[in-house]
This record gives C-alpha cells, structure tokens and sequence, in this order.
C-alpha cells in the first residue's frame, strides 16, 4: 500500500532520455500494431456499419502511433523520423503487450479485444493527460497533448466495443459461447497490461510514465461490469503471459512486420 | 501587421477540408493562430482527430494558397493541445454544413458521457428538420461523423459528432 501511495506522487522530474524513449515507443507500439490488426477487417466487417467503425478505430489508433512516434523521433534526434521507428525496428525491438499482436480471430475476439486495450487505454490516458500542477501529477506536456486528444477518441471506442460485448454476450447461443470463448482465449494476456516492464519502473512517479499497476483494480471494476451485463464468466486466477512489452514476443508478430515492413526494407526510402 | 494577419485569415477561409468540401478550415475552427515574424509566416493548426488523414493535404493547401498570393516563407505547425472540439466549429459553418445535408454539430459535448447503451441527445434530420431520428452508428465516411436515418422522411443523414 504505501509503495502504491508514494507512486502516485510525482515528482515531476523527466526521467533519462533512454527511458522516455522507450515509454513513448511502448505507448506508439501498443497504438500501431492494434490498428493494423484491425484494418485487417477493411472490407471484411460483419455489416457495412460495423465495417467503417473498426476501420474508424483502426484510423484513430494509427493517428495516436503516429504523434508518439513523432514525439519520439524528435527526442532521439539524428534524423530519425516516424518512418524509421515503424518500418525499420525489428521484432525485439517493438514494445507492444502481446493482447494487441495477437491474430484477429473472429468478430467477438475482435471486439473482445478492443473492449480489454480501450479501457485500460481509458485509464492510462485519463492519467497521463493531467497537466495541472498540484493535481498530485505535473505531465510531460507533448505527452499530455498526446493523451488528451487521444482520450477523446478511445472514449467512443470504448462505448462501442462495451455495447458490442454486451450485444455478443446477451444475443444468441451462438453469439454467447463466441465471445465465451474469445473471454477464455485472450484473458492470459491480460495480466501483462498491468505488470510494469522496465521503462514502466524507471518512469513512475516522474513527468512521463505511471506506474500501471494502479491501472488495475479500476480496469478490472470496468471489466467485471460489462462481463455481468454480457452474462460473461470471468475466468480469474489463470497464469499470465508476459514478454512483449520487453521484445519476447509470440510468432504472430513477426508475420504482421514483416507485412508491413516489405516496402521499406525491399525499397529502402522510397515514398508514397 | 494587424492588416497583415485579416488578409491571411480571409485568405484561409478559401482553403477548404477535403473529405467535407463545404467547411473551409476557418470555419472548422482548425486554425488557432497567425504568428507574422519578419519575412516568416507560420500558421498553427490543430487536427479535428489524432489520425485525421486530412491534415497533410489540408496543410499543403494552406502553404498553397498563401504562396500564390506572394507569401514566401510559409511554416505550417501542428499543436495537439488544447484538443480541438466542434464548440470551435463557426455558426457558418453549420448552417453551411445542413445546407449540404450533414447534420452539424449539437453545440453540446457527449462523447464525454460513456455510459452504455445511452441515447444521444437528439440529432435534427438536415432534410425535413425532423427530431425523430436514430442513430445507426456512431462511426461514418470520415473520424468526424456518425451515421443516422430519419424516422420521418426516412432519409439516411450523416451528422457531424460533438466532439
């Protein structure tokens, strides 16, 4: 409890550049690579309406990527740009919790998915965007900007992909054991959210990073709400996976860089 | 200098958003400042969302205009904070966008409001002006809209989303 209570004060100092670095890459990783699991669905939604919303998120997720990767790429400096942050990193190197690289599955593990990264999302930028000084946290102010207009965004994704949870869940027999499923399938790497890799450590409490291990007990009340409502069981107590958000990361994604990677790494600095 | 910035600011009401032609960016209320510094001139602009793919044409429109009017140093910088909201957007701009059949903006913010399954406040059909419409989807065309239908005229509308 008290390590939890001094966490929360920050001091408002910015922690070394190799640690912003690599909070703002997690943060950048994490947006990325959902997106473009999502855009997989481009085309291919379950309805027309459905369709445009998760390609709008995927749009909304990407834009996000974008502003941390620029921010990062001004801090490191040396020419470095977007560009090279997403299309010449190798799999070791990204940073994204493995949740948001596994494969699209059906329509529920989608939704499932999105529902789990938009609420810890929710709280994780709710924390970051405080500005405020004497508001226990003084913020980086880019990553604050960041967060704020990101915020907004992840507000309707997560209204839509609760509601879509609920509707799975509460709708058919068919409907139900699917999103069942996808609850037990995904579950496991949940816990990986909330355990703090070491950029995480090394930047709580300062103007960048917060310790999200706070994140948890509110993000596991927003859960548990919506799998009541769903009729959804909660499958606690389960081993959690870990490794992503250091490199070690699943064979999924390797195959999804290596798609998205081709153009630059065959035709190094061509342009669109 | 004063008359310097009206011209830029009248000759930014000309460059308008590409994926909804009928709004100029003055009156989406993306433009947040002129700074005039010597030769230099630098406009500041905010996107509506993080991943509006508008904005990099939207820029170079803006460097377009103001360079065939014989402005030469052109800086066009992106700020993210404070987050652009459709409170911003001008009174023109909505009568302009139900004239063209989008729904603007209620002048009120929801999206703030998560709760589930919540009915929007009600969104008037940009064609018969009637307030009994639903909403299909709160995602449409383009980041900014949400797709609605009228129970009226039974009409399909786009409506631009507080934001």
């Amino acid at each position: 409890m008290t390590n939890n209570e001094q966490s929360e004060e920050s001091s408002g100092l910015p922690p070394s550049k190799e640690l912003t670095e690599a909070y703002l890459l997690h943060l950048a990783d994490n947006a990325l690579i959902l997106g473009q699991r999502n855009a997989e669905w481009c085309g291919h939604g379950p309805v027309l309406e459905q369709d445009i919303a998760i390609t709008n998120i995927s749009l909304d997720l990407i834009g996000q990527a974008r502003n941390f990767y620029q921010y990062a790429a001004l801090l490191i400096g040396d020419g470095c740009d977007e560009d090279k942050l997403a299309y010449l990193r190798s799999e070791r190197e990204f940073k994204n919790c493995l949740l948001v690289e596994l494969p699209r599955g059906d329509w529920a593990q989608t939704i499932l998915r999105q529902f789990l990264f938009s609420a810890y999302q929710y709280l994780l930028y709710t924390e970051l965007q405080k500005t405020e000084p004497g508001q226990a946290r003084f913020r980086d102010e880019q990553l604050a900007a960041i967060a704020a207009k990101a915020l907004k965004e992840v507000s309707y994704h997560l209204r839509w992909s609760s509601e879509w949870v609920i509707r799975l869940g509460d709708g058919t027999e068919e409907s139900h054991t699917r999103i069942q499923n996808a609850v037990n399938e995904l579950w496991p790497y949940t816990g990986e959210l909330f355990n703090p890799a070491y950029y995480e450590k090394g930047t709580a409490g300062t103007s960048i990073g917060i310790d999200p291990s706070l994140l948890k007990k509110p993000w596991e009340e927003k859960v548990n709400n919506v799998f009541a409502e769903a009729a959804i069981v909660n499958p606690n107590g389960q081993w959690m996976q870990t490794g992503g958000k250091e490199g070690k990361h699943t064979e999924h994604l390797g195959y999804i860089l290596a798609e998205m990677q081709y153009m630059q790494r065959a035709y190094p600095d061509s342009k669109w | 200098m004063v008359i310097g910035k009206e011209k830029i600011w009248s000759l930014l009401a000309t460059v308008t958003d590409p994926e909804v032609p009928v709004l100029s960016v003055i009156d989406l209320g993306i433009v947040r400042e002129i700074n005039i510094n010597g030769g230099t001139t630098e406009i500041v602009i905010t996107p509506t969302y993080s991943g509006c793919p508008a904005m990099d044409a939207i820029s170079m429109n803006i460097k377009l205009v103001l360079l065939e009017h014989g402005y030469k140093d052109i800086k066009v910088r992106t700020v993210l904070s404070p987050p652009w909201t459709t409170d911003w957007m001008s009174e023109e701009g909505k009568e302009k966008l139900r004239k063209y059949g989008i729904a603007p903006p209620n002048p009120k913010q929801q999206v703030c409001d998560t709760r589930l399954f919540e009915a929007d406040e009600a969104v008037q059909c940009p064609h018969c002006n009637s307030y009994l419409t639903k909403r299909v989807s709160e995602f449409g065309s383009t980041a900014c809209k949400a797709l609605y239908t009228c129970n009226d005229c039974k009409e399909p509308f786009d409506y631009f989303k507080c934001h």
